[in-house]
């Protein structure tokens, strides 16, 4: 195990599989490190500024068998590529009746909390879900970024990978060697019987802030990490709700049909699980307002440790079964 | 290449066939038999084949809602092709995609495509996929005077240009899109003009002339081989038909004139005379081949309607790949 950046993280595990598999390429406007030193400029691309066509080459090129990692950099850029992202790239293997396979890795840093305002702070992997043909993976953890971008790298099909900008900069513990994670595999971050938190990226680790801090109040938070957005762990979801009875999903996008409203509808619609729920289920998400810029209103519009916790208070206050009182 | 008298019959053949599958899609769309939208290629045949003609079957094309002629002349079965038009589990894309996502990747044809200018993108990237491999293999990148007013055009002309990818774009400059002509759609009527800002040569082609068509982008093919970079070639012609039809054939829009001034300049028509003032061709071999077009479009059909509809049960099939 190393302690390393989120970023270093993902650095690597684009170093890793271009080392390991020789049609691995990147194309991109920039690149962190020097990777063009290692694997030159054939397979390190910079790109002029044109999201559209870059988003239909990685797709064309894979469909061809080159394994492309196409950075859209922020995922703010890649709203100019739409035709290729919603039109292409999440239709072409089923319509054309899986003649081909695709194996792109669609990049881009995603969220808000730095500064950056409207749209530079944007979390649209609900609109990328809603799709349908593209899997997405959303780290929390520089160790789940390795793992779940190698992954990645290495799925037959379009993936886009959403890393979380507040993220970047936070270190972990990485395992050494080749660290895959699977993707579609939900992870029990930390373990609990009263209230399970769903967090999505950065809330992940606020929900186990809040977790540590509600522990000394003898709530006991059990704290569920998604990690894929497509395909989706729904048993370790159902699993951990029908234990703890009571839900809280956090994110940082707004709540209108966003990741959180379905993983709270695939909470409700299981029978066992809904029999399971001992409170109505809660969303904790952003204000439905572009991010603004001063650090007030964006601490306003975006999601706290007290909103997540006042939510959970909710959860046991409003328990329309199985009363909770301190442990 | 030389066209010699085989190559000729071949490309005149496949020029019918083009024309003759359409017509027969357009029937078949009037009769109920198959679904969703026709948009004929009728009257563009000399493009479709007089570019495919020099191709082999590692070179990669992407193609636009018009389709299928160029799936054809890339070499793609008109059995399987008729059974897409139909739905059924033995189109190429098991009844998945249809007319306007038609695609054969066993023989390059990467892709008919329902969004003008989606397909420009993706053919660079075959052509980005064929520089990385270095065998020489060329993409040609099919798209109507229409695309040229997107974004996607500019962008794929740019990266094409500046990173020399082996790519040939073919405009079909048909004078519509939809129902608005070209004038009205661009401020200068210099499609191949584009080409030049993208530091490539920019081609005009008569693109009723098969031979033309062929001549240029033997050329063009060539020059993205050697690695020297794109081209683009603005191949004039003309639709015979409406835009498109779903249930029933849309009435005419365009002056009589020019349609009729079209027509006289027939693609097909031209390569015929061609053959017979060279003495390639007699009256008895173009009748036999035009009876074998019709026959094997009506073995095509029954193979169609002899495939079952796909069960329901596969849905979700290829969705994901494993
Ligand atoms: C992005 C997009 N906008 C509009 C349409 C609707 N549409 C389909 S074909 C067409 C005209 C295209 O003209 P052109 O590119 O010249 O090709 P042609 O039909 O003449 O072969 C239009 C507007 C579409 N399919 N995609
Ligand atoms: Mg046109």
């Amino acid at each position: 195990m190393r302690e390393i950046s989120f970023q270093t993280a993902l650095d690597e595990a684009v170093a890793e599989e271009m080392r390991r598999d020789p049609r691995v390429i990147t194309l991109g406007t920039d690149f962190t490190g020097n990777p063009v030193k290692e694997f030159g400029a054939s397979r390190v691309r910079f790109t002029p500024i044109s999201e559209a066509v870059l988003t239909g080459m990685g797709l064309g090129a894979a469909g061809c068998g080159v394994r492309p990692i196409v950075n859209w950099r922020m995922v703010t850029f890649s709203f100019v590529a739409m035709d290729q992202v919603v039109n292409q790239a999440s239709k072409i293997r089923y319509m054309f009746g899986g003649q081909a396979d695709f194996p792109v890795t669609y990049r881009c840093s995603t969220g808000g909390g730095i500064g950056l305002a409207a749209q530079h702070s944007q979390s649209p992997y609900s609109m990328w879900m809603h799709l349908a043909g593209l899997k997405i993976v959303l780290p929390s953890t520089p160790a789940d970024a390795k793992g779940l971008l190698k992954s990645a790298i290495r799925d037959n099909n379009p993936v886009v990978s959403f890393e979380c900008s507040r993220l970047a900069t936070l270190t972990g513990p990485v395992p050494d060697g080749d660290h895959l994670v699977p993707l579609g595999v939900a992870d029990v971050k930390r373990t609990g019987t009263d209230v399970t938190l769903v967090g999505l990226a950065y809330y992940v680790r606020e929900s186990l802030a809040v977790a540590d801090e509600l522990a000394r109040e003898g709530i006991s938070v059990e704290v569920v990490d998604p990690r894929t957005l497509v395909p989706m762990d729904v048993e370790t979801l159902r699993e951990s709700v029908q234990k703890t009875g009571r839900l809280v999903v956090v994110d940082e996008a707004p709540a209108t049909c966003s990741a959180a409203s379905e993983i709270a509808a695939l909470i409700v619609e299981d029978r066992d699980t809904f029999r399971a729920l001992k409170a109505p289920v809660r969303r904790v998400c952003a204000m439905p307002v572009p991010v603004p810029y001063s650090p007030p209103l964006e601490q306003a519009a975006l999601p706290s440790r007290l909103d997540i916790k006042a939510a959970v208070y909710d959860v046991l206050k409003e328990s329309v079964r199985g009363e909770w009182r301190p442990a | 290449m030389t066209l010699d008298k085989p190559r000729l019959v071949q490309m005149l053949r496949t020029m019918i066939m083009i024309r003759e599958f359409d017509e027969r899609a357009i029937q078949l769309r009037l009769a109920g038999k198959i679904y969703g939208a026709v948009h004929p290629y009728v009257g563009q045949e000399a493009v479709a084949v007089g570019v495919c003609t020099p191709l082999a079957v590692t070179d990669r094309v992407t193609s636009n809602h018009r389709g299928h002629g160029h799936c054809i002349a890339k070499g793609a079965d008109i059995r399987r092709m008729m059974a897409e038009l139909f739905g059924r589990v033995d189109g190429y894309c098991k009844g998945k995609g249809g007319s306007m996502h038609i695609a054969d990747f066993a023989v390059g044809m990467l892709g008919a495509n329902g969004i003008v200018g989606g397909g420009l993108p993706i053919a660079c990237g075959a052509a980005l996929a064929a520089q990385l491999e270095g065998r020489g293999a060329v993409t040609v990148c099919f798209f109507g005077d229409g695309a040229v007013a997107e974004g996607e055009f500019h962008e794929s002309m740019n990266i094409a240009g500046l990173w020399k990818l082996p790519i040939v774009f073919v405009c079909e400059n048909n004078q519509y899109a939809a129902n608005n002509a070209i004038g009205a759609q661009h401020p200068r009527i210099d499609i191949a003009g584009h080409a030049a800002p993208y530091d490539m040569p920019g081609v005009v082609v008569d693109g009723n002339d098969v031979l033309a068509v062929h001549a240029a982008t033997e050329e063009a093919v060539a020059r993205a081989r050697r690695g020297a970079g794109p081209s683009l070639l603005e191949c004039q012609t003309y639709r015979w038909h409406f835009h498109a039809m779903r249930a029933a054939c849309p009435p005419e829009t365009r002056p009589a004139e020019e349609i009729a001034r079209w027509k006289a300049g027939d693609p097909i028509a031209r390569l015929e005379q061609e053959m017979v003032a060279r003495a390639l061709l007699s009256a008895d071999e173009l009748r036999a081949l035009r009876q074998r077009v019709t026959t094997d479009l009506d073995d095509a059909v029954a193979f169609a309607e002899a495939s079952p509809f796909p069960d329901p049960k596969d849905l979700m099939a290829d969705m994901f790949a494993e």
